[in-house]
C-alpha cells in the first residue's frame, strides 16, 4: 500500500483522538461548573474564567499550531496534530521525531514516505513522554490527600508551599529569559519583552485599583500578554 | 457516600486510562493498517535520545504542577499537555481573578474550568488552523511576525510574575535571583528548563520554610 502521512486514514485517527480530547474537556468543564454553582460560588465568577482563559488561551495556542506547521513539513499534518493536542509539546515533539530519524539514518528535510519510519517516529513520540501519565494515574491521589493533610494541619504553610511552587515556576523561567545576554543586544529581546509586559501588568494594575477599571482584571494578563508581543515585533528589526 | 474530591479521583482516572489507550491506539493503528511495525532497535535508539530527559521532567512535572493545578485539572491537564507553557498559566491568573486559594475547593473548580477552556480553545485554534493550513502557513511564517512567536514565554510570564512576585518577593527573591544567575552562566540549560522547575521551587519552599519558622512571612 502506497503511504501518504496525509492520508484520509490519518485524518479519521487524528479526529478520533481530537474528539476524545474534546469530550473530556466538556466533562471535566460541566463537572467543575456544576460543582461551583451548587457549592454556591458566583455564576458570574464561572462565566468570566471560561471567557477570560478563552480570550487569554489564542495567542498561546497559536504559537502551538506553528509547532504543528513545523513538523507537519516532514510528517504531514495528521500526526503533529494528534501530537500537539495530546500530552505534546513542539519541545518534546521535534527532538523525538528528530533523533528517531537521524537513528535511521534518514533526512527530516522533506516528507517522509516510508511507513516504517513514520511509524518508528509516532512510537518514540508516544514512548518517550507517557510515563507522566501513569505518574498521575498511580499517585496524583495520594499527593493531593498530603496537600490536604499538610493544610488541614497548618493552613497558613499550606498556602505557603503552593506559593512556593508557583513561585519556583516563575522563578524558572524568568532567569531563562537571561540565558542568551551573552549573544549581545539580540539576547536582551527577551528581557525587554518580559519587562514590557511586566510594566503593561503594573499598568493594568493601576487602571483597575485606582480608576476602578474593574471589568480589566479578567483581561490584564492577556493585555499584558498581546501588547508585549505586539512590542517584540517592534524592537526586533530595530534592535536585532 | 464518597467526597466530591474523591469522585474526582475515580473519574480522572477512568479518563485516564481512556486516554492512555488512545494515545497508544495511534502507533498501533498506524502499523497495523500500513503492516508496518517498526524495529525494535529503531524505537529503542530513538527513545535513547529522548526518554532520559524527558522521562524525568515528565515525572517531575506531576509532583510540582500536580499541586498547583488541582486533582481535575491535572487528570485533564496531563492529558490535553502544554502545561508549562499554557495550562499551567491559565490556571494560575484565573485562580488569581477569581481571588480563590490554590488547593481550595474554589480554586480546584476555578482551575478545572482553566484547564478545560483552555484545551477546547486550544484544539479549536489548531482545527480551524489546520483547515486552512494553505492559507496561514505563509502568513504564521512570515518573518515579522516571528518575533512575537519567539517570545511567548517571557510575554507570558512577564504579567505573571509581576502578580506573583510583588505579592510574595520576600520568598521570590532568593530562587529568582538564583536562576538568573544560573542561567547566566549555563545558557544552555534554557532548553531543559523543564528540569529546572522543580529546583527553583525546592529552593523557594526552603526560603519560606526558613521565613515561616522565623515568623517573617
Amino acid at each position: 500500500m502506497q503511504f501518504n502521512p496525509n492520508s484520509l486514514f490519518l485524518f479519521c485517527v487524528a479526529g478520533a483522538v481530537i474528539l476524545f480530547v474534546i469530550a473530556q474537556s466538556i466533562f471535566f468543564l460541566v463537572r467543575a461548573y456544576r460543582r461551583g454553582c451548587a457549592i454556591g460560588m458566583d455564576k458570574a465568577v464561572l462565566r468570566r474564567t471560561v471567557l477570560s482563559t478563552a480570550v487569554f488561551t489564542v495567542a498561546p495556542a497559536v504559537s502551538i499550531l506553528l509547532g504543528v506547521i513545523t513538523l507537519a513539513k516532514f510528517l504531514g499534518i495528521p500526526l503533529p496534530w494528534v501530537r500537539l493536542s495530546i500530552i505534546g509539546a513542539i519541545t518534546y515533539e521535534l527532538p523525538a521525531a528528530t533523533t528517531t530519524a537521524q537513528a535511521l539514518g534518514v533526512s527530516l528535510s522533506e516528507t517522509i514516505t516510508d511507513p516504517r519510519v513514520y511509524s518508528a517516529i509516532a512510537w518514540v513520540m508516544t514512548l518517550g513522554i507517557m510515563p507522566g501519565m501513569f505518574v498521575v494515574l498511580f499517585a496524583l491521589k495520594k499527593m493531593q490527600h498530603g496537600i490536604l493533610k499538610l493544610k488541614t494541619k497548618d493552613s497558613k504553610w499550606g498556602d505557603l508551599f503552593l506559593t512556593s511552587l508557583f513561585l519556583g515556576m516563575i522563578s524558572a523561567f524568568l532567569g531563562m529569559v537571561f540565558s542568551d545576554i551573552r549573544s549581545g543586544l539580540p539576547g536582551f529581546i527577551p528581557i525587554f519583552v518580559l519587562l514590557f509586559s511586566a510594566l503593561l501588568m503594573g499598568i493594568c494594575g493601576f487602571l483597575i485599583r485606582r480608576c476602578g477599571w474593574k471589568w480589566l482584571e479578567t483581561y490584564a494578563l492577556t493585555v499584558s500578554m498581546l501588547g508585549s508581543l505586539v512590542f517584540a515585533v517592534i524592537i526586533t528589526p530595530l534592535i536585532g | 457516600m464518597k467526597s466530591y474530591d474523591d469522585r474526582t479521583h475515580t473519574v480522572g482516572r477512568i479518563w485516564m486510562v481512556l486516554a492512555i489507550s488512545v494515545v497508544l491506539a495511534v502507533p498501533v493503528s498506524i502499523c497495523v493498517y500500513y503492516n508496518a511495525w517498526p524495529s525494535l532497535t529503531a524505537v529503542f535508539k530513538g527513545l535513547l535520545g529522548v526518554a532520559p530527559i524527558f522521562w524525568t521532567v515528565g515525572i517531575i512535572e506531576v509532583f510540582t504542577y500536580g499541586p498547583m493545578l488541582g486533582s481535575g485539572g491535572s487528570y485533564l491537564a496531563f492529558v490535553t499537555g502544554n502545561i508549562t507553557n499554557l495550562k499551567a498559566p491559565s490556571a494560575l491568573n484565573a485562580m488569581e481573578n477569581a481571588r480563590v486559594r490554590p488547593g481550595s475547593e474554589e480554586g480546584e473548580i476555578i482551575s478545572t474550568i482553566a484547564i478545560a477552556t483552555s484545551s477546547l480553545v486550544t484544539t479549536a485554534v489548531i482545527a480551524l488552523g489546520v483547515l486552512g493550513l494553505s492559507f496561514l502557513t505563509p502568513l504564521l511564517n512570515d518573518p515579522v511576525l516571528k518575533p512575537a512567536f519567539d517570545n511567548i514565554l517571557p510575554a507570558l510570564f512577564g504579567g505573571l510574575a509581576v502578580v506573583y512576585i510583588s505579592k510574595n518577593w520576600k520568598i521570590a527573591l532568593t530562587p529568582a535571583v538564583f536562576m538568573v544567575a544560573l542561567f547566566l552562566c549555563v545558557p544552555s540549560l534554557s532548553s531543559s528548563v523543564g528540569i529546572l522547575v522543580p529546583v527553583g521551587a525546592l529552593i523557594s519552599i526552603g526560603v519560606v520554610r526558613l521565613l515561616y519558622k522565623k515568623g517573617l512571612v
